[in-house]
């Protein structure tokens, strides 16, 4: 019923070892392959798999487990996969969640249970905050992170005025509120459009008359396709540019937005021209194993997948039979990520920089280019209400 | 409708193996699927509550999520304000949050039956399927209520922080919640066997058939077929109820409009107009997502054809399959 | 008032594009009686199709040649062999077949396309903007949009009031026994109005392609908002869908653009921001429940 990679490799090498460390680490993983969205976590899926496919089957030298299973993104199904791994499965840490509400729906239970969930994408702020726990940690963002590096970004450029525009539901009023906590230009215009929204052309239309100098925008998915489509036939790009999170252009999506996408100048912890050496084997083995340019989020699933392989290292496979041990292993953070310097925060989230980069054409594929440093060794805005 | 000793003797095998489930799965190794029987039952009673109005009464309603959706909602925002301890009104009277099921559970039927008498009025006047799409209309209005409601989460949904709590019961233990599931669903199918055939029943099947003769006759037809649809409402609402109380978690997509078709294939698949038919259909239904979720992530490529194909060559759902021509009560 | 105006000519042109994929639909709905829930899908596969030509050919009017055959064929096949059989059948057993076909054809362009978004660029002739008042730039994408749409409504009030297939497209819809009756194959002009529609669903996508996202599913929104507009505008009236259509496009757009603003005059600027996105969000479906509430056949009942 369910795919799992076998590790029959390593299972014979580490035939010479204790049995208890023979026994692979089985790490359960619940993300969306089927329905919308699907491309998010079939990235996050091979960036994972990227990892224990480098190390020929084990992490951190530790045969290893995965066991994915698809969520449809839905909560009640995720929750019920989740409740199935930790009964039947035993799995001993958990990932792979890309939305913030199937995470709010299965990380507090799991963590609570004993299993400890290594988050790849989602960081909703009441997982970062009040509802933090010690078994949680995420290895992306908090999801205000890249807001906060839009709005430091635009107000150290000299912008005077905004327009900010963004879904109205909890992650977009959380973008606008991280956007505006470093930026303290004008707001020329806050607006919030439906969830799913084709059409922006009212928007636009707004906008134009609000004669801001600078347009935020948060709009994950084929909302931002729409978008920035939309607004590059207005004819407004030239006057008023455009600025917003790496999601509405990242590689998954940069192709399908064209050149409108062009000279956008936008916010990521991460970028395939990150000068480290862990980050040059990441992107060329990517390349190689799926034929793609990988995105932020395999970036992401690759991270989740090496920070796991260095807790497995320092704790010599144990997870379970201490988990203090494996805990501490996990908070220390000792690998090398492919965004560069990394480190947990005391809610477990990243300490991290954070970049600004270009949409640039390379060899006609559209992609990104760092052009500049927002932030250095961020700290989200929850830590404070976290008690652990 | 006789042939009453085979009939019994399967219902009581079906009753057996309902009750021993928990048992038999535990000695198996395989606690797990004491939740999965939990989900299907849920969704066999929200698929029940639908195919009293679609399958008796004629109704295709296209927006059944919501009356589920408002249900669970009910239930996690009283749970919510319970454990934060924050009255949810002040004026003109307090009201305190609870995580009683016996408040919460008849607050959720009350509120999604209410809904569901509101849509109703409005949706009745109309028929075929103007129906179908002014109900999906009103449902994809409560979604994006329930969308940008910020207070409790919007789209990022609300977190329980326990189950409902029944006096003398632990509902956090998976046994005992499949159990008060196993016979609140029993119960419902009881009464719903009752209603239908109860003259309400018999109003409902023949306004359904036609619609102009009942009135003449002097059946206020219109009445019936509002009561039938609030009281579908208020069972969907108890069965929204029970999955938030399973998922401890609440969000906009329960009540997606994917939803509500789900729910209409269930009842379809299982055999529209059948007392049974629904919760075979759900435990299909929800089975063999599970099972060729497992296959591949392109399970939906067999999914879809197969579900072309019931309706193609299986005109009276599984339970046509499973039972003797001329017992499926349609005509 | 130039923003007025201009939000009014995005409502329009909302519409329009929701009318090329409402005509298709009240077509099928009123003379077949058929509910497609797969009419999105059709929307999507011609999306698809014609950014795959159009990104192999540099043509995005070799697109357009290519995605409107593809998805007719793929609908009259569909037709054929499968929907033709459950025109007489009870709506929801069509619910059920369609809303299977759905899944099927989403995990189809899943496996064929990948499940990234693709893309569909603007044909350069049709890039860039007109100002139509003075000051005020409109994309001539949209114009073109407006201008198509108009067409197809031309095209389609000719063929239905003066050719013989319109004819007999009018007869089948109020008595379909009789026209069978007369030794018209009616089974055949069900086929070629199914392929009619999907054609004209095809257009809706291709003409969507270059201003929305063209990925796995995008034909779902809008089959909610083409259903909304044939139920507003009364199921078979082509002239009800075009009307419904602009009204829903209207009413959509300056919901979004100044309810919001309205809202100020009552609540603080914060409150009002919330409250009017969320209204703004409901209005075509509170539109459409005020018009049902009101007429129940709809604005233009086609049969009666």
């Amino acid at each position: 019923m369910i795919r799992r990679i076998f590790c029959a490799l390593a299972g014979l090498a580490l035939l010479a070892a204790p049995a208890s460390a023979a026994d692979p680490v089985k790490i359960g993983m619940i993300t969306t392959l089927s329905g919308g969205g699907s491309g998010l976590g079939i990235d996050i899926r091979d960036g994972f798999r990227l990892a224990i496919d480098q190390e020929g089957g084990t992490l951190g030298g530790h045969a290893v487990e995965l066991i994915v299973e698809d969520d449809a993104r839905k909560p009640d199904k995720a929750r019920q996969i989740a409740d199935r791994m930790v009964e039947r499965d035993r799995v001993d840490v958990m990932t792979g969640i890309v939305w913030s509400n199937l995470a709010i729906a299965v990380v507090p239970k799991v963590v609570r249970d004993g299993v400890f969930y290594v988050s790849p994408n989602a960081g909703p702020s009441l997982l970062a905050g009040k509802g933090c726990h010690e078994n949680y940690f995420n290895v992306a963002w908090q999801n205000d992170n890249l807001h906060e590096a839009v709005g430091q970004y635009v107000k150290d450029e000299g912008y005077e005025s905004a327009f900010v525009l963004a879904p109205n539901y909890p992650a977009g009023h959380d973008a606008i509120a991280g956007f505006k906590r470093y930026y303290d230009g004008e707001i020329a215009g806050e607006v919030y459009t439906k969830l799913g929204q084709l059409d922006y052309a009212a928007e636009i239309a707004q906008i134009r008359a609000a004669e801001p100098d600078a347009v935020f925008f948060f709009l994950p998915g084929g909302m931002g396709i729409s978008f920035i489509k939309q607004y590059d036939q207005s004819g407004l790009r030239e006057s008023v540019p455009l600025f917003g999170p790496a999601f509405s252009f990242d590689q998954t999506i940069l192709g399908a937005v064209g050149d409108a996408a062009l000279g956008v100048v936008n916010s990521s912890q991460w970028s395939q021209d990150i000068d480290n050496v862990a980050n040059e084997a990441f992107v060329a083995d990517f390349k190689e194993a799926y034929g793609r340019l990988p995105s932020l989020y395999a970036s992401q699933g690759y991270d989740a997948a090496r920070l796991i392989a260095s807790a497995l290292k320092a704790t010599g496979g144990q997870v379970k039979d201490d988990m203090d041990a494996f805990r501490e292993a996990l908070r220390a953070a000792d690998f090398q990520s492919v965004r560069g310097d990394f480190a947990f925060g005391a809610n477990h989230h990243p300490v991290q920089d954070i970049y600004m980069r270009e949409v640039v054409k390379q060899d006609g594929v559209l992609t990104n280019r760092i052009t500049a440093k927002a932030f250095e060794d961020h700290k989200d805005a929850y830590v404070d209400e976290c008690r652990m | 409708m006789d042939n009453g000793l085979p009939r019994l003797i399967l219902a009581a095998i079906l009753a057996a193996a309902l009750l021993a489930l928990p048992a038999l799965v535990e000695a198996a190794g395989r606690g797990y699927w004491t939740g999965i029987a939990t989900h299907v039952l849920i969704f066999a009673l929200a698929a029940g509550s639908l195919n009293l109005i679609l399958g008796f009464g004629g109704m295709v309603s296209f927006g059944h999520a919501a009356f589920l959706g408002t249900g669970a909602y009910v239930v996690g925002i009283l749970s919510h304000h319970a454990s934060m301890g924050i009255p949810i009104a002040t004026w003109p009277f307090a009201i305190a949050g609870t995580e009683s099921a016996l408040i919460a559970w008849p607050l959720a039927m009350l509120a999604a039956g209410a809904l569901a008498f509101v849509i109703g009025l409005i949706s009745l006047r109309t028929g075929g399927l103007y129906f179908i799409m002014i109900t999906l209309a009103f449902a994809q209005m409560v979604y994006f209520f329930f969308v940008s409601l910020e207070p409790y989460g919007g789209d990022d949904g609300l977190s329980m922080w326990s189950r409902s709590r029944l006096p003398g019961l632990d509902l956090g233990s998976d046994t005992q919640f499949y159990y008060v599931v196993l016979a609140l669903v029993a119960l419902a199918y009881f009464l719903k066997s009752r209603v239908i055939h109860s003259r309400f029943g018999v109003v409902l099947r023949g306004s359904r058939d036609n619609d102009r003769r009942m009135r003449a006759i002097g059946h206020p037809t219109r009445r019936y077929r509002l009561a039938a649809f609030t009281l579908a409402g208020a069972v969907a609402g108890l069965a929204g109820a029970l999955i938030a109380n399973q998922t401890e978690f609440v969000s906009p997509a329960f009540l997606h409009w994917t939803r509500s078709g789900e729910m209409l294939v269930m009842v379809i698949l299982g055999g529209i107009g059948t007392v049974l038919g629904p919760a075979l259909g759900a435990t299909a239904f929800l089975l063999l997502e599970e099972v060729f979720s497992g296959w591949t992530e392109h399970w939906m490529i067999v999914l879809g054809p197969l579900l072309l194909a019931v309706v193609l060559f299986a005109k009276r759902g599984l339970w046509g399959l499973v039972s003797r021509p001329g017992e499926v009560p349609r005509d | 008032m130039l923003l007025i105006l201009e939000q009014t000519l995005n409502g329009l042109q909302l519409g329009v594009m929701l009318f090329l994929m409402a005509a298709g639909l009240t077509l099928i709905c009123g003379i077949m009686s058929f509910i497609n829930l797969a009419h999105g899908s059709l929307y999507m596969v011609g999306a698809y199709v014609a950014a795959t030509v159009a990104q192999a050919t540099g043509s995005f009017l070799l697109g357009v040649c290519a995605a409107l055959p593809a998805a007719g064929l793929v609908a009259m096949a569909l037709e054929w062999s499968a929907l033709g059989r459950l025109y007489d059948r009870d709506h929801l057993d069509q619910v059920l077949a369609t809303f299977g076909l759905i899944l099927f054809f989403n995990e189809l362009v899943k496996i064929v396309w990948g499940a990234q978004p693709i893309f569909l660029d603007t044909p350069a002739w049709l890039s860039g903007s007109v100002e139509i008042v003075p000051g005020v730039p409109y994309s001539t994408y949209r114009l073109a949009i407006i201008v198509v749409g108009l067409a197809v409504a031309l095209g389609l009030y000719l063929l239905i009031a003066r050719t013989r297939v319109g004819m007999l497209i009018r007869a089948g819809a109020s008595n379909r026994r009789m026209v069978s009756a007369l030794g018209v194959d009616i089974k055949r002009l069900y086929t070629l109005i199914f392929g009619l529609g999907a054609m004209l669903a095809a257009l809706a996508g291709v003409m969507a392609g270059p201003i929305y996202a063209v990925q796995v599913g995008m034909g779902e929104n809008i089959l909610i908002l083409a259903f909304v507009v044939i139920v507003v505008g009364g199921i078979g009236s082509v002239r009800g869908a075009l009307v419904a259509a602009l009204l829903v496009g209207l009413v959509d757009t300056l919901g979004r653009a100044f309810l919001p603003t309205l809202l100020q005059l009552a609540f603080d600027p914060a409150t009002a921001n919330g409250v009017g996105a969320s209204l703004a969000s409901m209005t075509i479906y509170i539109f459409m429940a005020a018009i049902l509430a009101w007429r129940p056949q709809g604005l233009f009942p086609a049969h009666g």
